[in-house]
């Protein structure tokens, strides 16, 4: 194990810098800021037992080669003012960042300080199910004490990550990034490579946390409506439309303001574990190009990330590359990682801003020409209200009720062409009406599935724009799609048909949903959303990467088509703060079964108002974004708010594999068991 | 609970703190050891969870300055629950009380059917009722709670209650509440008369200061109708409280 001590400081902000070359010769990273020497005896990892004997926690190392240690323990921290015991690797929060190179063998010797189990799942890493480590399911976990050796071969590049699967061990601190060197070098060029990795920390012990959500479901929430709200309503529209705007929610009990379950009420946010005082600081020479590697180790919080002045270039997506695409803003899911290279020009501060998705906090940090230097922190976005769409509502049953809207015409499994005369009709403006653009628009921007600098250009302006709608040339737009079809043989014979146009010839199989006091919401017009950056970051002025955004950077048309599909309904209470898929939570759950060589295809239907990354452990979810012929691949699947979604999975792993969302407190009723025999 | 029965003798009433004691280490033991299963398993869907919540304690301006408490207590797994719930008041030293013991289930995503005992006193004399309600979150997040009584004279009772939270700022919260009460049958020993009994009105003014702790002031109203009214002096009284709202 190479130990690279990389700019050690007296304070907590640490960045992780990775420049391309210290990557390549393997050499000591240089610290970006003034160094203060460590002791190395810190960094064995503590023992456990009263906090007086805790070692207080180090900033992180990059650690690369082949064999690694990696020693769970407990040590102190203070993010808040108060210290805290946090579970650590190697005593440091985040956990070591793991360099690991495409083609090596890796061995990681795992061993347990703690006086409970544990476990380190290796988060999208393809390897055999053994060495997956989830307790209970692939092995038995690491007992106090004991060292359990991972070993296997890495078979992918890209950023990834590392996490605890052992109860709330995550939540309070047990994270690493992982990186892994392409054997063939990535098409991009950079000077600096940094890790972001964002997390959610809370004081207080994650068990409370559930019991509080359990007590009291919006316990956390401290942005509900109040009095004033409605009578600002009332005085901005009359009476009758605020009660009725209200009626819709009140008549079912929700409300517009549940964005998180879990709140910077009790959370505190954090880049590379830095919080917004101490502030991570990346250090750049103007005209330089960076990469980032977002890294989403929360708990439980999405984040929305800008870079004000600076716009970000979309390279990869849960460690696979991807078509690049340029953004101003980019959502992020509990799990996702997304890489993305930007090239600042100037002299300055740059700060790279994560909100929250409910905006009731961020984490910070900059890129900056000077460590000293450090950007002021930009405001923070409106409180986004969820709209109808993300309950999935039937609009026509809807009150303002939008004649000539058809909503047949959104059942996504045989896609007829667009009826272009609809998008008068749907050029209201009405902010609702985003999600259902969105998903019009894909179908119809996904028609021409080669044609990617059109679809970018117009995808852009209607996503932003709701009400310019009317103004695209749909004849040109068909007349082209048009002439795609009658281009060289060679082109027509690699094009398979649109995602969205295919013909679902496949068997479709649906569990028998479980509807009852344990479900409190049922998505009767669940739509396809995949160019609807969700609530909050609709029609915001800014661009928004999307899923539709998400294209394969490889072809992937050589992958054949379903063997059969399978529904999945996200079904929850948030009332009772219960979570399950098709109504039955885990403990009541028959193991689902995959055929071992067989290509799957899988929807999602999510019944509740909250957004749940799916994570199927072990193989590669590649994610219908439109294009068949370019299905990006991925680990984590946003599944968002009354909407639906689909993607194909090959396969190729037989064991027994772990299928949950990631909201840790989600996790233990929304999670299936899958074999693969 | 009828705030002018101040006027009255009541003998103590000593088991009732004791018990309530008594089912709420329970209710802990049982919490502690479920959730420290989750962290070494690492899946548990269905955790028990307790709640115990003080609504209202609270002093009264109104004759002697009664004490009035309204306890809600549950343990729950999945859709099941346990629920205790004591409300009265203390004159003196001397208490008047309502109290049910239930076992609710899930029958809906906001309603639980409860079914159990009531067990009422006053002065020197318990009633035992046999319950069955429901309680839960009425659209318009009305919490609600809708109780018929049985005892062995075959005598029936309604008791409903429904509260409202207003909130001024996230932390400034009016919560309303609503309670009527009728009978089939005259109870004297209860002092209540048949027909609509009482219906009373609370407005409280809280201020969480932890969503677990908040102070409280408000004012209540309560007017009591026919035979009911006939066994108190005034039929109608209103007082000013203020309190402690919390829950753990």
């Amino acid at each position: 194990m190479n130990t690279q001590n990389l700019s050690i400081r007296s304070n907590d902000s640490q960045p992780n810098s990775l420049t391309r070359r210290t990557f390549i010769k393997g050499a000591v990273m240089s610290s970006t800021m003034a160094g203060v020497g460590f002791n190395p005896t810190q960094l064995l990892a503590s023992t456990p037992g009263g906090i007086q004997n805790q070692s207080h926690v180090q900033n992180t190392k990059v650690l690369s080669g082949t064999e690694f240690h990696l020693d769970i323990g407990t040590s102190i921290v203070n993010f808040t003012g108060t210290p805290q015991l946090a579970t650590t690797i190697n005593n440091m929060l985040p956990s070591p960042t793991l360099i690991w190179r495409e083609g090596d063998e890796v061995t990681l010797h795992v061993t347990n300080h703690l006086d409970e189990m544990t476990s380190i799942h290796w988060h999208g890493i393809i390897l055999p199910f053994e060495m997956d480590g989830v307790p209970g399911l692939t092995f038995d976990g690491i007992k106090p004490g004991e060292t359990f050796t991972y070993k296997f071969k890495v078979q992918q590049h890209g950023s990834y990550w590392y996490h605890s699967h052992s109860g709330f061990q995550e939540q309070n601190g047990m994270y690493g990034s992982i990186v892994i060197l392409p054997k063939q070098k990535d098409p991009y060029h950079y000077q600096h490579d940094h890790v972001i990795q964002l997390s959610d920390w809370t004081d207080e012990d994650p068990h409370d946390v559930v019991k509080n959500l359990k007590r009291m479901p919006d316990y956390y929430n401290y942005q509900q409506r109040t009095l004033g709200d409605f009578f600002s309503e009332v005085q901005e529209n009359g009476f009758m439309t605020a009660f009725n705007n209200r009626k819709m929610w009140n008549e079912m009990s929700m409300m517009d303001r549940d964005l998180s379950d879990v709140t910077g009420a009790t959370y505190t946010y954090l880049m590379n574990g830095a919080n917004p005082s101490t502030h991570w600081r990346g250090v750049f020479k103007p005209g330089e190009k960076v990469r980032l590697r977002f890294i989403n180790s929360s708990a439980m919080t999405f984040f929305d990330i800008h870079i004000p002045g600076l716009k970000m270039t979309v390279i990869a997506s849960d460690g696979n590359l991807v078509q690049p695409v340029e953004v101003d803003q980019l959502r992020i899911g509990v799990a996702e990682t997304y890489d993305v290279l930007v090239e600042p020009q100037h002299e300055q501060a740059y700060a790279v801003f994560a909100q929250a998705l409910d905006r009731s906090g961020y984490a910070i940090g900059s890129l900056t020409t000077d460590a000293n230097l450090i950007a002021d922190t930009p405001e923070l976005d409106p409180l986004p209200i969820l709209g109808h769409s993300d309950m999935a509502m039937d609009m026509s049953k809807m009150d303002h009720s939008m004649p000539g809207m058809h909503h047949d015409m959104h059942d996504m499994k045989v896609m007829p062409s667009m009826e272009h005369s609809q998008h008068q009709e749907m050029n209201h403006d009405t902010p609702d009406m985003s999600a259902m653009d969105h998903s019009q628009h894909q179908e119809m921007n996904h028609d021409t599935p080669d044609m990617s600098a059109m679809d970018h250009s117009q995808h852009q302006e209607m996503n932003q724009n709701t009400p310019d709608m009317s103004a695209m040339d749909h004849s040109q737009h068909q007349s082209m799609n048009h002439a795609m079809e009658h281009d060289t043989p060679a082109l027509k014979q690699r094009l398979q048909p649109n995602a969205n146009l295919e013909v679902a010839d496949w068997p479709v199989e649906q569990a028998k949903i479980k509807w009852g006091p344990h479900t409190n919401m049922r998505a009767e017009d669940a739509q396809y959303r995949l160019s609807d950056p969700g609530v909050g970051l609709r029609n915001n002025g800014r661009k928004v990467l999307t899923y539709a955004d998400l294209r394969n950077l490889y072809p992937t048309n050589l992958e054949p088509k379903p063997d059969r599909e399978i529904v999945l309904n996200l079904t929850g209470n948030m009332e009772r703060y219960m979570w399950s898929i098709d109504g039955v939570p885990y403990s009541k759950a028959e193991p689902m079964h995959f055929k071992f060589g067989e290509r799957i295809r899988i929807t999602f239907i999510n019944n509740t108002m909250m957004n749940h990354p799916m994570h199927l452990h072990g193989m590669w979810s590649d994610l219908e974004t439109g294009d068949l012929n370019y299905l990006p691949r991925k680990h984590t699947i946003v599944v968002q708010p009354g909407a639906r979604i689909s993607y194909r999975v090959t396969v190729d792993a037989k064991g027994v594999w772990a299928y949950h969302c990631h909201m840790l407190y989600h996790m233990a009723g929304m999670f299936r068991k899958v074999i693969v025999a | 609970m009828n705030t002018n029965s101040n006027t009255n003798h009541f003998t103590k009433q000593p088991g009732l703190y004791t018990q309530l004691r008594g089912v709420i280490l329970y209710s802990l033991m049982i919490s502690a050891t479920t959730f420290s299963n989750i962290a070494n398993a690492g899946m548990m869907d269905e955790p028990v969870v307790t709640k115990v919540a003080m609504n209202k304690f609270e002093i009264t301006n109104a004759n002697h300055n009664p004490k009035v408490w309204a306890l809600n207590a549950w343990v729950m797994k999945d859709i099941q629950r346990l629920v205790l719930k004591s409300k009265g008041e203390s004159v003196d030293g001397e208490t008047s009380s309502e109290n049910m013991l239930l076992y609710g289930h899930g029958i809906a995503p906001y309603w639980d059917i409860q079914l159990g005992l009531g067990y009422d006193t006053h002065e020197n004399d318990t009633h035992n009722w046999g319950v069955i309600g429901l309680s839960g979150m009425a659209p318009y997040f009305f919490e609600t709670n809708a109780y018929a009584l049985v005892d062995s004279d075959g005598t029936l009772g309604l008791r409903l209650a429904t509260e409202y939270d207003t909130l001024f700022t996230q932390r400034l919260i009016l919560s309303s509440e609503l309670e009527a009460n009728a009978y089939s049958d005259d109870i004297p020993e209860l002092q209540l008369g048949s027909g609509l009994s009482s219906i009373a009105l609370g407005l409280r003014l809280r201020y969480e200061i932890k969503r677990e702790f908040a102070p409280y002031i408000g004012v209540e109203f309560h007017k009591t109708y026919g035979q009911t009214a006939d066994y108190h002096k005034e039929d109608f009284e209103s007082a000013l409280v203020a309190g402690l709202r919390f829950w753990f």
